[in-house]
């Protein structure tokens, strides 16, 4: 009998030490994050980092203001949120409204291969196909530019808006559309008027949550938009983002805690700080919505 | 028809336009890598290196380095995944803790790959003095994967009834019985979904073997864990940004192969999930 015993707790804490894991990685990545930016700060002012035009850490005279690549970052995702959005919504109400059980059994993992496509194929893509394609309609427009890092990125967020919408649109009690239909509404006035309206909510979690991703979103852009630093509002540019400026210096040799190496610490931890922050919002909200359901 | 007909009618072809074009994209992809591809996949390509002629490079490398990779990320991530969604799912009882642990799990997932690739820089290149081995490269992977194998795991082994546990419990069973006797092999299906789509991760993900410092030009395959590598994604990053038109063939061929590689690793979960499913989510 005791033997037993001691085999349930010995299991039960064996598990246990394995969360311990996924904790430590959290904790890990604030420390490495937080460590090395403190050395990037000591060296450069907070002010200077955050509120400074130029960023260019890697040649002489050096530059650390960081908004030439949160310009770019935000370009891109401003762009891929305008296409993707609209979209990944039309594709989710299809699913929900319009298309019969067996559609949906098509389509769903038609989108779930276009989710699971790598990263660096999507920039390849860019590259070969976008580009080409959006030079032959501007001719006037850079090689790496981002309106291709735009598309490209929201082709890439476009199955995780259509499914996370799609969820959200299942979970409406089909006495809505039952009450809507009775009064007589058309398909369009049930959905523009009582069902998206009921999933604002959600649907908002979701924008938040893809436009984590957009800004997280490395291999696709660093090919597609290019290498230069630019506060511009002009999508026909080359621009770069804070992930592709992390890559570029990655690619080169970098002295271990050299200046350089720490800018990719510091950026990294903007990116961390906004992701994060972003991720918490949209999970809290999406759980909120759900509770304010049942 | 009228005016509210006219709107409606409208609107739903435009979303089903919107899912043709969506469709379409795809379509368009696969069919410019296979045009663009298809002709440099040759059994030469596969066992050639890299090289600064188009004709003679190949994916050898890269492609080792990705089979080595895979195998070693998926003996980190999968058994700690799986324990830690038994631990959250049947061990622990609600409470603020596992409450935070879940919140931390669900963040883990949405945090962008290139920043496990600066903790891996920190903690397993530099810290641990791994250098740019396949470890580090493994053990990155394996945290970066291991939120997607704990999510899908739990999500498996709570769909299966609450009865199967009674019954085993009736039979006087202990918890650790029910649990790895009953439980987890009636999850499996569930789990090995997770577990593919985890290493389809591992195969395609380029931006943290980057940062770590996994190596662009290769002229060797790695013949044990502690040697560097590269890896199929990180060439055809390499070839594509190049402007020749040859590189990007030599791209577009790498990609045929590495998504035949993430297509039969999907083939194995679908079977397994045809051939074992008991209790469907």
């Amino acid at each position: 009998m005791l033997k037993k015993l001691n085999a349930d707790s010995f299991v039960k804490w064996a598990l246990y030490s394995t969360l311990l894991i996924s904790a430590f990685t959290t904790l890990a990545v604030v420390f490495v994050i937080g460590r090395e930016s403190f050395n990037f700060f000591s060296q450069v002012g907070i002010l200077e980092f955050i509120s400074g035009t130029r960023w260019e850490p890697l040649l002489d005279p050096k530059s650390f203001g960081v908004l030439p690549l949160v310009c770019g970052t935000a370009l891109v995702v401003f762009g891929s949120a305008l296409i993707a959005l609209p979209m990944g919504i039309a594709v989710a109400i299809f699913l929900n409204e319009f298309a019969g059980k067996k559609l949906r059994r098509i389509i769903k993992p038609i989108l779930e291969i276009l989710a699971g496509i790598p990263t660096v194929v999507f920039g390849y893509f860019a590259l070969t196909f976008i580009t080409p394609v959006l030079k032959s309609v501007f001719p006037s427009i850079q090689v790496f530019n981002a309106l291709s890092g735009a598309i490209v990125v929201g082709i890439m967020i476009l199955p995780m808006i259509a499914s996370l919408t799609d969820d959200a649109l299942r979970d409406l009690p089909n006495t809505l559309r039952e009450g809507a239909y009775a009064l007589g509404a058309t398909h369009f006035e049930t959905i523009t008027q009582i069902l998206i309206p009921a999933s604002l909510a959600r649907i908002g979690a979701v924008t938040i949550l893809a436009i984590s991703r957009a800004i997280g979103e490395t291999m696709a852009v660093t090919l597609a938009a290019g290498a230069t630093p630019n506060i511009t509002l002009n999508f026909s540019e080359s621009i770069q983002t804070l992930t592709a400026y992390i890559v570029q210096v990655s690619l080169g040799d970098v002295q271990q805690g050299g200046i350089e190496y720490l800018t990719c610490y510091a950026v990294g931890g903007l990116l961390f700080v906004m992701t994060f922050t972003l991720n918490v919002m949209g999970h809290k909200l999406i759980s909120r919505a759900r509770m304010v359901q049942l | 028809m009228n005016h509210r007909h006219l709107k409606n009618s409208i609107f739903k072809y435009t979303c089903i336009l919107v899912v043709i074009l969506s469709i379409a994209i795809l379509g368009i992809l696969i069919g410019q890598i296979i045009q663009q591809g298809h002709s440099w996949v040759t059994m030469d390509f596969l066992k050639n290196f890299p090289s600064r002629l188009p004709s003679r490079a190949g994916i050898k490398a890269g492609l080792w380095g990705t089979l080595w990779l895979l195998g070693l990320t998926a003996l980190l991530a999968i058994p700690i995944g799986i324990f830690s969604a038994v631990a959250l799912e049947e061990y622990m009882r609600e409470s603020k803790i596992k409450k935070w642990l879940q919140i931390n799990v669900s963040n883990l997932a949405g945090l962008p790959s290139i920043v496990y690739g600066l903790l891996g820089l920190s903690i397993f290149v530099r810290g641990l003095g791994m250098g740019r081995s396949l470890w580090a490269g493994s053990l990155t992977m394996a945290l970066l994967v291991l939120p997607v194998i704990i999510i899908a795991s739990q999500e498996s082994i709570r769909a299966v009834p609450k009865t199967i546990r009674e019954a085993a419990y009736a039979l006087g069973a202990r918890k650790w019985q029910v649990v790895f006797m009953q439980v987890l092999p009636a999850s499996v299906p569930g789990i090995m979904t997770g577990i593919i789509l985890a290493l389809s991760r591992v195969a395609g993900e380029s931006a943290p073997l980057i940062v770590i410092g996994a190596l662009t030009f290769v002229n060797f395959v790695p013949q044990g864990p502690s040697d560097s590598f590269s890896a199929l994604p990180i060439q055809i990053f390499n070839w594509s940004s190049r402007p020749q038109e040859e590189f990007h063939g030599l791209a577009a061929g790498a990609i045929i192969v590495l998504l035949g590689i993430l297509f039969s690793l999907n083939l194995v979960a679908v079977f397994i999930r045809e051939r074992y499913q008991r209790y469907r989510t």
